[in-house]
């Protein structure tokens, strides 16, 4: 993997997505189209229901659209076999999702190291590249405790860690302070911003009107379709948000 | 793709780490094991144990019993009710047979023993001295009888070696008098331990001259005689001939039954079909239980780590990479919980060996092999299954199984 592949350059076109529920058919995503270019900030808000989790888990290659095309690192994954999927969601895609979805039998440290692991990487490698992580999230002390001795903010402190442990240029997050109080968001917010600031894609979905006003791009979805796309001059204050 | 190294790690943490699960697991396999182990090693152990019994009788001995058993193949009457009885003359007779090599007539009754205050009931067994030759009897001490039959003096008895280790401890027993209810007898011989035979435990038993012992128990009728031939295939004839000699000394009343090795075995072989079958049973529900204990375990832990999956896909792990996760772990699992169950059963047989030396427990091979194979298949393909269909879905999906942690 050469570092000209590793970009988060994002090219969908026409993507529907439907979903089954009872006779009912729910639209999720209906005709979406988007660009986005390697180290843009951008939140996604909307009512609850209108599709916002589904465009995050298509962009994440979670999830695939029924219809469209979804480019990633100059490729359509739509017609992608899921194996090669799961490589693309290892090297490019960093998620952060709000219930944390850490393995509750794994330290902190091994939670963080998981993704190195699927990934083959020898042990002192993983090492090597463990130990700045865990100290810019302010982990150390820390690195050896179970999720469950964990407070909310520093287990989701520990999935941002896993999310950027592989040096993926895309971070998703969905909710990403959606459990935790308004200092430990702001905190985890904080961290998010840096990343991107380090030239990270970072694509958020929150509720939160002072959150999602952060960035500088914001996505408007109502009922699974787009219906605003607004990019702002100023960038986000380097204040927390409250 | 994942190291193999990293792989076993993982599957082994998540193994130790989430103990109660792991535990159950282990039982529930360990039980079915143990259960097809235990059983069979025990109704192996008593089909040989009885089959042995058979062998220790000889081949070539019949024994005659008083009665008439006219269905063949059932188990022959124990006790001769409303029949005459087989006198001593009535097995003496049965020498002039051509063909027949030893006769031994035998009396048995329970009698209570005293020595110089000491006194115990004890099986006391008359016969005559061709009976240690028919059932191949050593002596550690001693003899048989050494006076002749019908001799006024023959007060003598012989012990068996646990009644002996009883009645005298480490004293001196031989040459020692008996008082054998109000008959005194003096002690000439002390058998070897050769151990059971013929439902008789001989170690237990006291031995008197056959006509002694008809006195002491005040009868004229004799328990059994049995008849060593000369030809093991005359098998058949000889049958005929001894029925024919009783029939004419007991008025053309056929009132005797002749039991051959051959028809004693067959007689016992239902019972041992019977046996067998049941002990195949109890250990096929007990497998059958274990099963579903596996299933129930593995499938409530698969559920429980929908979400792990979801989540190793998410994190770029590849259906098969997690499918291999959970297959080396159901194997690991599966194998120890087996081995585990086999070693616990192979420890209670031997305890059993211990305690009852005389009786061969043991589990045929193919009993631990199959049930090993069984219940190592039912873990792996209980939880082979699930992981199959949770590594199927759609990573999404998965993880929306179990929000939260
Ligand atoms: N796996 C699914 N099966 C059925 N319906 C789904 C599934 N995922 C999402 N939906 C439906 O799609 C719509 C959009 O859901 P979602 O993207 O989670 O909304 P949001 O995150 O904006 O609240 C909702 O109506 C939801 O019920
Ligand atoms: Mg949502």
């Amino acid at each position: 993997m050469t570092e000209a592949m590793k970009t988060g350059a994002i090219k969908v076109r026409g993507v529907h997505r439907r979903f089954q529920l009872g006779d009912q058919t729910v639209h999720a995503l209906n005709d979406i189209n988007l660009d986005i270019t390697q180290g843009e900030y951008i939140s996604v808000m909307g009512p609850s229901g209108s599709g916002k989790s589904t465009l995050l888990n298509m962009l994440g290659l979670l999830d695939v659209p029924d219809e469209g095309e979804y480019w990633l690192a100059g490729e359509d994954t739509v017609p992608m076999s899921e194996e090669a999927r799961a490589g693309y969601r290892r090297d490019h895609i960093g998620f952060v999702f709000q219930s944390y979805h850490l393995v509750p039998r794994l330290s902190a440290r091994e939670n963080m190291e998981l993704p190195m692991v699927l990934a083959g990487i020898p042990p002192a490698e993983r090492r090597k590249r463990l130990a700045p992580v865990i100290q810019r999230l302010g982990l150390t002390e820390r690195a050896d405790h179970k999720p469950e001795q964990l407070s909310g903010g520093q287990r989701q402190r520990v999935a941002i860690g896993r999310a950027i442990i592989m040096q993926a240029p895309l971070l998703l997050a969905d909710e990403p302070t959606g459990n935790l109080d308004t200092h430990s968001g702001a905190d985890v917010v904080e961290l998010l911003e840096e990343l991107n600031a380090q030239g990270i894609t970072l694509i958020v979905v929150t509720h939160d009107m002072a959150l999602g006003q952060r960035a500088k791009r914001r996505l408007r979805m109502v009922d699974g379709a787009i219906v605003s796309d607004d990019t702002f001059a100023i960038p986000p204050t380097e204040e927390p948000a409250v | 793709m994942i190291r193999l190294q990293d792989h076993l790690t993982f599957t082994l943490r998540s193994l130790t780490r989430t103990r109660f699960r792991t535990t159950m697991q282990l039982v529930a396999m360990a039980i079915g094991v143990l259960a097809v182990v235990l059983l069979t090693g025990i109704g192996e152990g008593g089909r040989r144990f009885v089959m042995a019994e058979f062998a220790s009788l000889g081949n070539d001995v019949l024994v005659m019993l008083p009665g008439r058993k006219e269905t063949t193949g059932g188990l022959p009457p124990l006790t001769g009710e409303g029949t005459r009885d087989i006198t001593l003359e009535d097995a003496q007779s049965l020498m002039r047979i051509s063909g027949v090599e030893r006769i031994a007539p035998i009396v048995v009754g329970i009698s209570r023993l005293s020595i110089s205050g000491l006194s115990r009931d004890s099986l006391v067994l008359g016969t005559t001295e061709d009976f240690f030759s028919i059932r191949d009897l050593a002596f550690s001490q001693g003899q048989a009888f050494t006076t002749r039959e019908g001799s006024r003096s023959r007060s003598e008895c012989i012990l068996g070696a646990t009644l002996r280790d009883e009645l005298f401890g480490p004293k001196r027993a031989l040459g020692q008098w008996i008082n054998v209810a109000d008959y005194r007898c003096r002690v000439t011989g002390v058998l070897t331990d050769s151990g059971t035979g013929f439902g008789f435990d001989m170690s237990n038993a006291l031995i008197l001259p056959v006509d002694n012992a008809m006195q002491i128990f005040n009868t004229e009728g004799l328990f059994r005689v049995m008849i060593q031939i000369e030809n093991i295939d005359a098998v058949p004839a000889m049958t005929t001939a001894v029925e024919q000699q009783m029939k004419l000394r007991h008025d053309g009343q056929l009132d005797i039954t002749i039991v051959t090795p051959d028809s004693l075995l067959s007689a016992f072989n239902n019972v041992l079909l019977i046996m067998t079958f049941s002990v195949a049973g109890i250990a096929a529900i007990s497998l059958l239980v274990a099963g579903v204990l596996i299933m129930n375990m593995t499938l409530i832990g698969v559920a429980q780590r929908r979400a792990e999956i979801g989540l190793l896909k998410a994190l770029g792990a590849s259906s098969k990479e997690v499918r291999l996760l959970f297959i080396t772990e159901a194997t690991l699992l599966a194998t120890s919980g087996a081995v585990l169950g086999m070693l616990i059963a192979e420890f209670i047989l031997w305890g059993l060996r211990f305690k009852f030396p005389e009786v061969p427990f043991a589990t045929p091979l193919w009993a631990s092999v199959s049930a090993i194979g069984v219940s190592a298949i039912a873990g792996i393909l209980f939880s082979w299954i699930p992981a199959q269909k949770a590594a199927k879905l759609p990573p999404v999906l998965a993880l929306q199984a179990q929000a939260g942690k």
